[in-house]
């Protein structure tokens, strides 16, 4: 998404990308980005909750009208849960990312391993 | 900084112990482009671009469209009417953290209602009448020369002022 992102701003188009992966955002050097350190599948906000969906929305648009310089991340600073683990456990061999099927369907589509 | 995972270092550890021989060689730029909001955010019409992995149902619960995983190297751009209904909706993804979420909400990663709330409430000018999405795709060069020159088309098309993007 953040290619994506750095071709429409070459051309002309404004962007700011929600992440959930702070590092790989700011590597590929995205124009604008909130982070916000929820698990992978959360960029807008938690399931279930509006007003933390909408509050992700919100800070997201701010940056459009407040970043004036290219590679901004901000750290929106909404906690998961009390609990770390989660940030321990991903990509780890008690919690592999992809289920056995994934990988198998992953493999077939890409032929890399 | 807050603190964060270290997704480039994890990913590396884990594929390499489950056998793969070469390192997925992530985004890696020194130099972007900014293009200022031309008007205010309230004026605005506002696009919506996503790696979402979703596929539409009819009235009976059956997928009208093929799931796939992964990007090819063909064009891979697709639109989604902003008013489909999100219950319509099921999401493939294998891109998320599946013991902490199950991608249920729509919400929470393809937040198109919310933004038709926006635009009602006037925090946004508009919302554009579709969205896009594209698949993840190992290869960058794809994404920059095929993908992304398309999204620019249809973003352009729908007269969006700014788009937001939302990666799963």
């Amino acid at each position: 998404m953040s290619l994506v992102a750095r071709v429409l701003e070459e051309q002309g188009v404004p962007t700011v990308v929600l992440s959930n992966a702070r590092d790989i955002t700011a590597q590929a050097l995205t124009p604008r980005a909130l982070f916000t350190n929820y698990p992978l599948g959360n960029p807008v906000g938690r399931p279930q909750d509006l007003a933390d969906q909408r509050a992700g929305l919100i800070a997201a648009l701010g940056l459009l009208e407040s970043a004036t310089e290219a590679g901004t991340i901000v750290d929106s600073g909404r906690v998961w849960s009390a609990s770390r683990d989660w940030m321990r456990l991903i990509f780890s061999q008690e919690q592999p990312f992809l289920s056995d099927a994934a990988e198998a369907q992953r493999l077939g589509e890409t032929g890399q391993r | 900084m807050a603190e964060h995972v270290k997704y480039i270092d994890k990913t590396r550890a884990y594929y390499r112990s489950a056998g793969y021989t070469q390192d997925y060689g992530w985004a890696n730029n020194e130099t972007c482009a900014l293009t200022p909001l031309s008007k205010p955010l309230s004026q605005c019409r506002i696009g919506l671009v996503s790696t979402a992995s979703l596929v539409r149902l009819d009235a009976s619960g059956q997928a009208l469209d093929t799931s796939r995983l992964m990007g090819s190297s063909k064009l891979e751009v697709y639109s989604l009417a902003s008013n489909w209904p999100n219950a319509r909706l099921r999401s493939t993804s294998e891109d998320h953290d599946r013991f902490q979420t199950d991608m249920s909400d729509v919400g929470a990663y393809f937040p198109k209602d919310e933004f038709q709330s926006l635009a009602s409430d006037g925090v946004i000018g508009s919302f554009a009448d579709e969205c896009w999405r594209i698949l993840p795709n190992y290869s960058k060069r794809k994404v920059c020369n095929v993908d992304a020159p398309e999204v620019l088309r249809r973003v352009r098309a729908a007269h969006v002022d700014a788009v937001v993007l939302t990666p799963v």
